[in-house]
């Protein structure tokens, strides 16, 4: 099991004082372990990660600096691209697929140092809110194994909370970076939209999605934020700005910053999960930050906003699994009945309920009522969060409404599950960032996630709020 | 602008032969219900009246993304059709496309 952060972890294999190879073995040793029973990583990437923690060995012993991340294990969401090895995104459609490229962000790992030692379990194409609705069982939360880790990546919210790796990278759609995060009891965190690259992340709503890091430490996330962030022109969505760094000013703490308490982000979540939040307001008034209440009502439209706009999305993107160029096919006399057979076989049912809802929404008659009408809220948040940062630096509130919940719990109430992502979805609809820290348990011992929002690009002083928010955290289960 | 929408699950048909889905009558009945539940939810956002606003299709615009015209190698043709259903001739190949027999 590893406890060691990634920057003390990088830090050793640079200096030489530990291989890579010794880092990673002790990782794949605690998958072995462990992974059985949680059900994180759907495929362990063994011999090539041995391979590129030997590379960065030779690097080493060259003298040459292998990068901000040597050796470090990491583990990838299932919807990353990785060339020539299994990429599922939790679905019996690409079962079996070994993409032909990388994604940017796994080059960009390699050329840090970093060793990806497998793929992890997801909600089949990043829908949904518990990882119960991957196509290859659900994933057991390692704080308590009746219960879910959230989603739509809580397979790398449960390998770094169960300390098999000490990073991993996920996706945020709707929630489904922090969601886990806060379930699980680790860091999650989704940059601004276009900070980094999208390209070779299998599109669910690509107006929304956005990947990120999940870690142990706010330092380590912003550490893995640094490399991850920057222009790619592979991604035309992808911001041409220079990033700014984050790590280097991560412990310069909250004095003089206007911290907005949002009541819209906490009223209507557990009492366990409004106490803590209202605690870690408390932590930061203590550290010097001006904290006062606040309300952003139009954040109330964007759940229902968001379940039109990312649906419509995905009906579109989800039309490339016809059956012609990758992934399964079944038979059909023709063409559109070969199409038909296989995405009845291939999707699940939380796939095909939202492909309808988007076709519904963006079919002739409803487009005005559904899409175009969700696309205006979207701009209504939008504005209403520009309105809330002319009086304060940064929002706070609770990631999720509650804590784990019990698997099986909700998958038959699709309405029920998606109401857990009521506190996330505002960020996505905005591309802001935003990151969830744990912060002490609930009543039930389990983990509660705070929640801190910037405005675009603000993510040096997130990680900074969330650092103070870190320190300040109650020692427990999910700390 | 409907205030409160009845999906009817002759509307879940429809939807799913445009999506290109099979569903059974079982499905049919349980989508109805569950898609009718979320549009409900949804009722208070299309009762909203927003007809000041521009719809936002992202959220950070940007316009005109351009590249140099420069060659660049693609993916690697064998290495794409190796992973793919059916090949024939270097292609990808389906089943006939209409009514006319190949």
């Amino acid at each position: 099991m590893t406890t060691a952060t990634a920057l003390a972890l990088a830090a050793e294999v640079r200096s030489g004082r530990r291989t890579a190879r010794d880092v990673v073995e002790e990782a794949l040793a605690a998958v072995a372990a462990g992974n059985g029973e949680l059900n994180a990583f759907l495929t362990v990437l063994g011999d090539e990660a041995r391979a590129q923690a030997d590379a960065v060995d030779a690097e080493v012993a060259a003298g040459r600096d292998p990068g901000p991340l040597a050796g470090v294990p990491v583990a990838l969401k299932d919807n990353l691209c990785t060339r020539g090895s299994l990429t599922t995104c939790g679905s019996k459609i690409l079962e079996g697929w070994r993409p032909p490229y990388d994604a940017t962000v796994v080059e960009s790992l390699r050329a840090a140092g970093a060793v990806a030692i497998g793929k992890t379990n997801m909600d089949e194409f990043a829908m949904g809110s518990s990882t119960e609705n991957s196509a290859f069982g659900p994933t057991r939360n390692p704080r308590h194994t009746g219960k879910v880790p959230g989603g739509s990546s809580g397979g790398s919210a449960a390998a770094v909370a169960a300390g098999f790796t000490p990073l991993g990278l996920g996706s945020d759609t709707g929630g489904s970076i922090r969601q886990p995060a806060a379930l699980c009891g680790v860091v999650g965190m989704k940059p601004t939209y276009g900070r980094i690259s999208r390209y070779g992340l299998v599109a669910f709503a690509s107006s929304l999605d956005q990947i990120g890091p999940f870690a142990t430490t706010v330092e380590d996330a912003a550490l893995l934020f640094d490399v991850l962030a920057g222009h790619d022109p592979l991604d035309s969505t992808s911001l041409p700005s220079i990033p700014e760094p984050t790590l280097a000013s991560v412990h310069d703490g909250a004095e003089g910053v206007r911290v907005g308490l949002c009541r819209d982000l906490i009223d209507g979540c557990a009492p366990d999960v409004v106490a803590r939040v209202q605690e870690a307001a408390d932590a930061l008034a203590g550290a010097g930050a001006k904290v006062e209440e606040i309300s952003v009502p139009e954040f109330a439209y964007g759940l229902s906003a968001y379940y039109l706009i990312a649906p419509a999305e995905a009906s579109s993107n989800l039309a490339r699994y016809d059956g012609v160029r990758y992934g399964l096919r079944v038979d059909g006399e023709d063409a559109a009945a070969m199409n038909t057979a296989t995405r009845t076989a291939g999707f699940g049912p939380e796939v095909k309920r939202r492909v309808m809802l988007g076709t519904y929404a963006l079919s002739a008659g409803y487009y005005d009522a559904y899409y175009a009408q969700a696309q205006r809220v979207r701009t209504l948040v939008m504005r209403a969060f520009d309105r809330a940062y002319e009086s304060v630096d940064v929002l706070l509130g609770a990631t999720a409404p509650t804590t784990a919940f019990d698997l099986g719990a909700k998958v038959d109430d699709p309405m029920a599950m998606y109401m857990n992502d009521v506190c996330t979805i505002p960020s996505n609809l905005s591309g802001h960032p935003a990151i969830s820290v744990p912060f002490g348990t609930g009543e039930d011992g389990l983990p509660v996630g705070v929640q801190v929002m910037a405005p675009a690009l603000g993510e040096a002083m997130l990680f900074r709020l969330a650092r103070v928010v870190e320190e300040h955290a109650p020692q427990g289960a999910g700390s | 602008m409907p205030g409160r929408v009845t999906l009817s699950p002759e509307d879940v048909r429809h939807v799913a032969n445009l999506a290109r889905l099979d569903l059974s009558d079982e499905e049919v009945e349980l989508f109805t219900a569950q898609l009718r539940t979320v549009l409900d939810h949804a009722a208070d956002v299309a009762a909203l009246d927003l007809a000041h606003l521009e719809p936002s299709s992202h959220p950070i615009a940007l316009h005109n993304v351009m590249r140099a015209d420069t060659p660049r190698p693609s993916l690697d043709r064998e290495e794409v059709l190796a992973v793919a259903p059916d090949v024939e001739d270097h292609q990808f190949r389906v089943p006939r496309i209409g009514g006319e027999a190949p």
